[in-house]
């Protein structure tokens, strides 16, 4: 057996010698994310709606086409590293990732150092593009969020007692309730409430709901992801608990979850760039792909995704990039364009996106509210 | 009174935990094994009760029975592909296999369902129970949860105490060597054991997902590794045990999220487990085994 | 195997670990020499380093001892923790080299305290009510890490277990541990060599412990509990000398890890790692210090070659874990193997177990 694993690793470490880079003729994209693992919701969005995008740059038939590569990482640090680094042998010169906030901020010093460029879909914290001056987001800034909710409940008046429940394990979400809690004491908005859960004791999340309910909140903010706030709309209801509901971003694919109930979720408000049912022609036709290739309605994550690829194709061809150039070549012409003033996208997520040199986007996000079973904007 | 919605809802989380920690100590009790993959044969259960009853809509209870054959089945295959062969070799490596089983179990589950959460509707269809007023509200998913583990408990006891093959399944439990010099098919008993547990499985992924409705590949990991401590917690082998274990678990957890912190709940969890194994090193009602020299 | 003269067994089987640790740093050293380094290789070499450090700890445990934990990711933590908080905060101060070294007395030292923590109950218990309570101190120790702010600003240091606005920092202020997102901004140490010199220091120290009379002390433990403490053997203290120096060691290998990523969050550390250097112990045949180094490398760098498999990896790789482990351990396996072997090999000794 020994010998056997000797042999084995032997081979191992050929296989991976054996793998060079090859004539460039079109521009490799690298992507990262949860393919596998609890996150693999997430993960396998954002590659579905690459893949769709990558498609479509390539049947324009222009100069610059595209190849996608995409390497799960578990939403784990290390194996998105590792990810990272198997992408590097291929050749990635772009890297459009990664998905989740904890990996990217490993992926994302690596990253640095090589000057890869790398526009994320989803990894939202604030930590993320603080790494260095080649890393943007496409996603708003959880601070940006946290920020915006609470102005937007204040200034609509949409509640006196706030309850919160977040994910205290989840970067995402403690990112959002550290600047919402802020903003909402400069605004002079009570909270009364606020309660966490973890990823390991999120079976039962009707705890939570009771403690607000104590509380006598008459608005819940839920700086989490769709999965865990179906878990909470039900609990409340089963408790007869009438009260209002804020969502983030991280809120929207609700509604298409596989057997919810959709009418729990009626009145709840998000703060959201992208719905699936809005109507216009880029949406509809973006839904209507993702559904042909994989029989899903596509979340939040998704749509990013998408901008993602088309922001890089748009910054590619206003900058000059051909296949030939290095990653760090390519990653120089890329920021230069991107944080330019005449450079703005109007893509799923936003209308004329623009990027500072921090690498936040600016975006309007668009107050939503559910209505009969389908998002509706709230102003 | 708040605090009696708490517990109340303690119980109901407890009693989800209680059955299917049921379902491990039989097999550990049997078999002698941690069978990390019993988390994930609740997983499965819940799919099949999903594609059934939620999607296909036949009748609740011909969906779980549905739902115990395939589990049934599952287990039964499980144990005579990874387990059996082990069977001589350390425990541990028993062990390993059965966390190799848990991966497969979940990443097999990713490729057929895929990662996109389900929401499972609840196989209970009754109103929930109000007393004093409307102020402490119990729902009809524990209440039935918790009947239906007591009534397994039961079953489970007097199945092991009164019948033949429970009897048997004492002789292999106490010296699996000297119960095959007596004639007991020990290699069948275990596959029967194996076979129990599965059903149990089937039967508290429907329970489970009735009460909290998130349906993903990994949804049995975490429940199961807290049955798994519920089990140990009650002494685990011991059937009562599990069941007390459950419902204290349960109920500590949710009492340490309403009145220590919610996100340090679990680490309460774990030091109220370490102190009582410290004041009982076997478990609650766990059998104290003297070493004869 | 081959050449069985007059040496000892057990010095023979040292020679072959060392032999081989040593030959797999200079097989790595030839291949970055002459330029056939991939990024994928030369990204898992220090991983590889700490995963072979934990396996030969934790095989203290489980393969000399003979007690089942499922909490060895918890001194990993704890050592990572304490070592990388010293590392971006007094360290950044000190020369790079200096500030490592510290780092790894403080990461071994914090991971040792813990195991002291944690070995007290674990005395008084055994088998799985054992494994149990180790599963438990490491799920405390993540959720409490998880859930733990430390920041600086101009009057001080600010700590909070609820969340980060409640530290009340100024604006100027600068956190050190970031709740969910760990310590981040740490200044990247991977040096494959200074790996292989912790993997050959915690050879060294575990050969030296097991040839000792502390070492045969454990392992009489190990066969025997009753029949050692009839003997005299103080238990208490050579099961805590066991179970501290295999937290220590993995402390140092929290601490070797860390230093290789820019961030360090704790849910890394679950009992889903702690199984998974479980696995590499077990796959290596329990006591058998050179199979489990083999099976770490292997298990590290198993998932990275699948990567072809793209959506399948993780499935194959559940699939090859199972085969592997019926194949290495299952007894029908076993002596088919053996029978085999013997075929080519008509005067091989037949031994009874692997790798005692």
């Amino acid at each position: 057996m020994r010998k056997m694993m000797c042999v084995a690793l032997t081979g191992a470490v050929t296989a991976g010698l054996a793998m060079s880079s090859m004539a460039a003729e079109v521009i490799k994209i690298g992507g990262i994310g949860p393919t596998t693992g609890p996150a693999a919701i997430y993960g396998s969005n954002v590659q579905n709606a690459m893949e769709i995008a990558v498609e479509e740059v390539n049947a324009e038939g222009g100069d610059i086409q595209f190849e996608l590569q995409f390497e799960d990482d578990q939403h784990d640090p290390e194996t998105s590293v590792n990810a990272y680094n198997s992408l590097k042998d291929w050749g990635m010169q772009i890297l459009g990732g990664t998905v989740t906030t904890n990996p990217c901020i490993a992926v994302g010093s690596e990253a640095v150092s090589d000057n890869m460029f790398m526009l994320t879909p989803s990894a939202s914290s604030q930590d993320v593009i603080s790494i260095g001056d080649n890393v943007f987001q496409v996603c708003f800034t959880d601070p940006n969020q946290g920020r915006a909710s609470a102005d937007y409940i204040s200034e609509m008046e949409l509640g006196s007692k706030i309850g919160i429940i977040y994910n205290s394990s989840d970067a995402y979400s403690t990112g959002i309730l550290n600047t919402f809690l802020a903003e909402a004491q400069e605004k002079n908005l009570e909270v009364v409430a606020n309660e966490a859960f973890t990823d390991d004791n999120s079976t039962d999340l009707t705890t939570q709901v009771q403690a607000c309910k104590d509380a006598g909140a008459d608005l819940i903010f839920l700086p989490i992801y769709y999965t865990p706030a179906s878990q909470i709309l039900k609990a409340a209801n089963d408790m007869g608990y009438e009260t209002k509901f804020f969502g983030v971003d991280g809120m929207d694919g609700i509604l298409s979850v596989e057997g919810f109930d959709t009418s729990l979720a009626e009145g709840v408000m998000l703060l959201t760039p992208f719905v699936a049912t809005s109507t216009d022609d880029l949406t509809v036709a973006f839904v209507k792909a993702y559904q042909d290739k994989t029989g899903d309605i596509p979340n939040q994550f998704a749509a990013d995704a998408y901008d993602v690829v088309k922001v890089l194709y748009k910054a590619c061809t206003e900058a000059g990039v051909t296949a030939d150039m290095s990653a760090s070549d390519i990653c120089e012409a890329l920021k230069a364009v991107i944080t330019s003033d005449g450079f703005s996208y109007d893509g799923l997520t936003g209308e004329s996106m623009t990027w500072d040199a921090s690498g936040a986007v600016s975006k309007d996000p668009r107050g939503m509210v559910i209505q009969d079973g389908v998002y509706q904007p709230m102003d | 009174m708040q605090f009696l919605s708490y517990l109340a809802r303690g119980i109901s989380l407890g009693s989800v935990y209680a059955l299917i920690a049921l379902g491990y100590t039989m097999v550990y009790g049997i078999a002698k094994m941690l069978n990390f993959a019993h988390g994930d044969v609740i997983m499965v259960g819940g799919y099949v009760v999903f594609f059934t009853f939620c999607k296909g809509g036949i009748h609740p209870v011909l969906a779980i029975i549905i739902a115990m054959g395939a589990c049934t089945l599952l287990g039964i295959t499980i144990e005579r592909v990874a387990y059996r062969p082990l069977r001589g070799a350390s425990s541990l490596s028993v062990l390993i296999t059965a966390i190799g089983v848990s991966y497969f179990l979940q990443n097999g589950a990713m490729l057929l369902w895929k990662s996109d959460p389900k929401s499972f509707t609840s196989v209970v269809k009754l109103k929930p129970l109000v007393l004093f007023g409307g102020q402490l509200q119990i729902s009809a998913e524990s209440i039935v949860t918790i009947l239906v583990s007591v009534v397994i408990m039961i079953v489970l006891i007097w199945f092991v105490q009164y019948t033949k093959p429970g009897h048997a399944m004492q002789a292999v439990s106490e010296d699996r060597g000297a119960a095959q010099l007596m004639g007991i098919n020990v290699n069948g008993i275990i596959s029967m054991t194996f076979a129990i547990g599965s059903a149990l499985a089937a039967v508290a992924g429907a329970l489970l997902l009735s009460s909290y409705p998130t349906l993903i590949p990994t949804t049995g990991a975490m429940p199961g590794i807290k049955a798994f401590v519920a089990a140990v917690f009650g002494g685990i082998g011991s059937i009562p045990g599990a069941f007390l274990g459950g419902i204290l678990l349960g109920i500590i957890e949710n009492l340490s999220k309403a009145y220590i912190s919610t996100q340090l709940s679990d680490a309460v969890v774990f030091l109220v487990l370490i102190v009582v194994l410290l004041v009982k090193p076997t478990g609650l009602l766990g059998r104290k085994t003297t070493v004869k020299v | 195997m081959a050449g069985r003269k007059k040496m000892k067994k057990s010095t023979r089987s040292n020679l072959m670990t060392f032999g081989f640790v040593i030959a797999f740093w200079a097989l790595i050293e030839i291949v970055r020499m002459t330029g056939h380094m991939t990024a994928k290789i030369g990204g898992l070499l220090i991983p590889v380093c700490a995963y072979v450090v934990m396996a030969i700890s934790l095989n203290l445990v489980v393969g000399f001892l003979g007690e089942l934990s499922l909490g060895h990711a918890a001194f990993m933590s704890a050592g990572a923790f304490a070592g990388i908080y010293f590392y971006t905060t007094a360290g950044a101060a000190l020369p790079q080299w200096l500030a490592v070294l510290i780092a790894f007395l403080i990461g071994g030292a914090a991971a040792g305290i813990f195991g002291v923590l944690v070995g007290i109950p674990v005395l008084r218990l055994s088998g799985d009510y054992l494994a149990i309570v180790t599963l438990a101190s490491g799920e405390i120790l993540k959720n409490v890490l998880g859930a733990m702010y430390i920041g600086s600003d101009s009057r001080g240091l600010h700590f909070s277990l609820k969340d980060q606005f409640s530290l009340g920092m100024e604006p100027d202020g600068k956190m050190l541990l970031k709740g969910a997102m760990g310590i981040m901004g740490i200044k990247k140490f991977s040096v494959f060599t200074v790996g292989i010199v912790l993997i050959l220091i915690t050879l060294i120290f575990v050969t030296n412990l097991m040839n000792s009379r502390a070492g045969r002390a454990i392992t009489a433990i190990r066969d025997d509990e009753i029949a050692a403490r009839a003997t005299g053997i103080n238990l208490t203290k050579y099961k805590l000398m066991a179970f501290v120096s295999a937290a220590v060691f993995a402390g140092f290998a929290g601490v070797l890890y860390a230093l290789n990523y820019s961030s360090l969050v704790a849910d890394k550390f679950d009992y889903n790692l702690s199984i998974n250097v479980l696995v590499m112990v077990v796959l290596g045949g329990m006591g058998n210090v050179l199979g489990g180094i083999i099976a770490a490398i292997i298990l590290t760098v198993l998932p990275e070659m699948l990567r072809g498999f793209s959506q399948y990896r993780m499935f194959i790789y559940s699939i090859v874990l199972i085969v592997m482990m019926l194949f290495n351990q299952a007894p029908a396996f076993v002596s088919w193997r053996k029978r085999f072997m013997m075929r080519f090999r008509k005067k091989a000794p037949v031994s009874g177990k692997e790798g005692i």
